[in-house]
């Protein structure tokens, strides 16, 4: 982490334009400049500059958005929930469909609906995720006005903001009407960024399954009578599931680059949006913050799924 | 003469048995894959495109004509025109040269520096492998498009740097699937003969590690192919790869995007053109990366 720390943070200085001369626009003058760099820190020779970052960012503390002024941690915040959901929702889709569909064409390998399912797979590969939005968009949202876009909610719709999770808030609140609106909201964002983690799931679902009922306790507990579906569920599974929460967690990483697009697509006021508007505006703070986060949170996520191993495979220890 | 004639009849399979060399084995395991043989036809299709673009293409990639804006499919327009009255077949044939050039070059990148370092890593071991591969997860610690986000803000957006940065992006992939081929061919009979026979590390590494470790490596780096067009595409898409008004097919998308709302009513046809030709594409590298991988790596097959 630390060495992730240092990465980023040499790379967003890397990064040309001066931040100051930005804020100030074209017209100011240099004394101006240099005023506004010393207010930043950024007169500093660069090994304090990092000193200080690092102080700040253990403390929580990832320095003031230098656009917008404010605390670069209270931005991340106030964004966090839109991308928790959209995302959560994405890997909810992605795990409810990709698992099953897996485990069906491994048990049934080389049936009909398996090919249909391994080329489905291929193709959602294949597909550029910011395309698939768009082809969404203009399926259900324009031609067919099935489903609502852009934002979180109609603007018609008002929620109270606890949990600032639209779904929970509606439902904590009984705001019906409102859960209603941000789930259809929620539906083609939803389905354009789960749609390569889901594909992913899918593919190493069925080729893990393959694999493992190929061993020979599984054809021990067939032999010796035990229902199909328990050879399948309770034999196999189990223990394909090890590689598929690997993907799992790799899948993470994948989402995080799909909500920058898209969110940027469906106007959702995420992290991924305002890491899009931040590089555009050579925002140090913001873009070394939002890549922190990311990053952080992608170590967190695969470290979540190395203790799940430990669960699931008593053989591994932690 | 005689002799060594006789020395070669030992070695040669006895009478009557058929024997197929791994080229031919590999061959017939490869084109009896019906979607890796399509793979392989509209792969080629797009390459074909993409050299004779000049020849191919009806109109002018980047002329424009205001008043046909947005106007759909037609007989002089089979794909339509896009926001600025350009030719949208005429884009999407152009775009096959930039877009395919820029992944094989990302990918290029990534193949050759990855080689080095999972030879490097793989061969001697020790403190190398261990510096070498902590590098490399420092780089996959990174959500990779994020990672290339990054290195583009820093080099400013082109496609060049663009192409770059996917092909950073991807080196630990290479290097790793590289590093694990050489760990399992290092110890084996044939490496210590040569060593044995005075050969150096370089020697050692050239003729026997890397022709050994090369079929985990051709797949790695054809299935990187169509990851790295897609990224590509996508940070096109960002504002950070192509510019305008390059007919690149993913910022043929951007521009599409950026001219307002209009575009999903009626401008549908400039949305899903250039999106098909990248499916295409990439489903196809695809298709022929999963053959490639059960023709070259039974272990694999799947």
């Amino acid at each position: 982490m630390l060495g992730v720390s240092i990465v980023v943070f040499c790379m967003v200085r890397a990064i040309p334009g001066d931040p100051a001369q930005i804020m100030l626009g074209q017209t100011a003058t240099e004394a101006q400049v240099a005023e506004v760099r010393n207010r930043l820190g950024l007169d500093e020779p660069l090994p304090v500059q990092y000193l200080v970052f690092l102080k700040g960012a253990v403390r929580g503390d990832l320095g003031d958005s230098i656009v917008t002024g404010r605390p670069v941690v209270n931005e991340l915040l106030v964004r966090l929930p839109a991308t928790l959901e959209l995302t959560g929702f994405a890997m909810i889709i992605a795990i409810l469909v990709g698992v099953p569909v897996g485990v069906i064409s491994a048990v049934r390998q080389y049936s009909v609906l398996d090919k249909v399912a391994s080329t489905t797979a291929l193709t959602g590969i294949s597909m550029p995720i910011f395309w698939l939005a768009m082809i969404l968009i203009v399926i259900f949202g324009v031609n067919l006005e099935l489903l609502p876009f852009p934002g979180r909610l109609g603007p018609t719709t008002a929620i109270t903001s606890i949990t600032g999770l639209v779904l929970v808030d509606s439902l904590l609140t009984l705001n019906f009407a409102g859960f209603w609106d941000g789930l259809l909201h929620l539906i083609m964002p939803a389905i354009a960024l789960g749609t390569i983690p889901m594909a992913v799931i899918m593919r190493m679902t069925r080729s893990s399954m393959l694999e493992v009922m190929g061993e020979d306790y599984v054809r021990t507990a067939r032999a010796k009578g035990v229902a199909p579906w328990r050879v399948v569920f309770k034999h196999s599974l189990r223990n394909a599931m090890l590689p598929t929460v690997t993907v799992i967690g790799l899948s993470a990483g994948l989402l995080m680059g799909g909500s920058i697009i898209t969110e940027t697509i469906f106007s959702w006021p995420g992290v991924g949006q305002i890491a899009y508007e931040s590089v555009n505006r050579r925002d140090y703070a913001m873009i070394q913050g939002v890549v922190l986060y990311g990053a952080a949170l992608f170590v967190f996520i695969n470290l979540a799924v190395d203790v799940l191993y430990a669960v699931l495979d008593p053989r591994v220890r932690l | 003469m005689a002799e060594a004639s006789a020395q070669q009849d030992v070695i040669a399979a006895p009478a009557g048995v058929r024997t197929r060399s791994r080229w031919q084995d590999f061959v017939r395991t490869f084109f009896s894959n019906r979607l890796a043989v399509v793979g392989l036809v509209v792969l080629s299709l797009f390459i074909l495109m993409a050299i004779f673009a000049p020849l191919i293409a009806p109109y002018d990639p980047l002329a424009q004509d205001l008043e046909g804006k947005f106007a759909g499919p037609s007989l002089e327009h089979p794909f339509g025109q896009d926001e600025l009255g350009r030719d949208i077949l005429s884009r999407v044939i152009y775009g096959a040269r930039i877009s395919l050039t820029a992944g094989l070059a990302a990918v290029a990148l990534a193949t050759v520096v990855g080689t080095i370092i999972g030879l490097l890593a793989g061969y001697f071991g020790g403190y190398t492998d261990s510096g070498l591969m902590r590098l490399m997860d420092v780089i996959l610690a990174f959500p990779s498009i994020l990672l290339a986000i990054i290195i583009v803000s820093v080099l400013g957006p082109s496609l060049a740097n663009a192409m770059l940065a996917i092909g950073i992006v991807f080196i630990p992939q290479i290097a790793r699937v590289v590093r694990s081929a050489v760990i399992s061919v290092r110890e084996r009979d044939y490496i210590e003969a040569e060593r044995a026979l005075g050969a150096s590390n370089s020697q050692i590494i050239v003729s026997g590690i890397l022709p050994n470790s090369m079929a985990p490596l051709i797949v790695q780096a054809t299935l990187t192919l169509a990851t790295a067009i897609l990224d590509i595409a996508a940070l096109s898409f960002l504002g950070l790869g192509a510019q305008a008004p390059t007919p690149e097919w993913g910022a043929m998308l951007t521009d599409a995007f950026k001219s307002g709302f209009g575009v999903f009513v009626e401008g549908q046809h400039a949305l899903i053109f250039p999106g098909i030709a990248i499916a295409l594409a990439v489903l196809s590298v695809n298709f022929v990366g999963d053959g490639l991988r059960d023709a070259l790596d039974p272990r694999r097959r799947g």
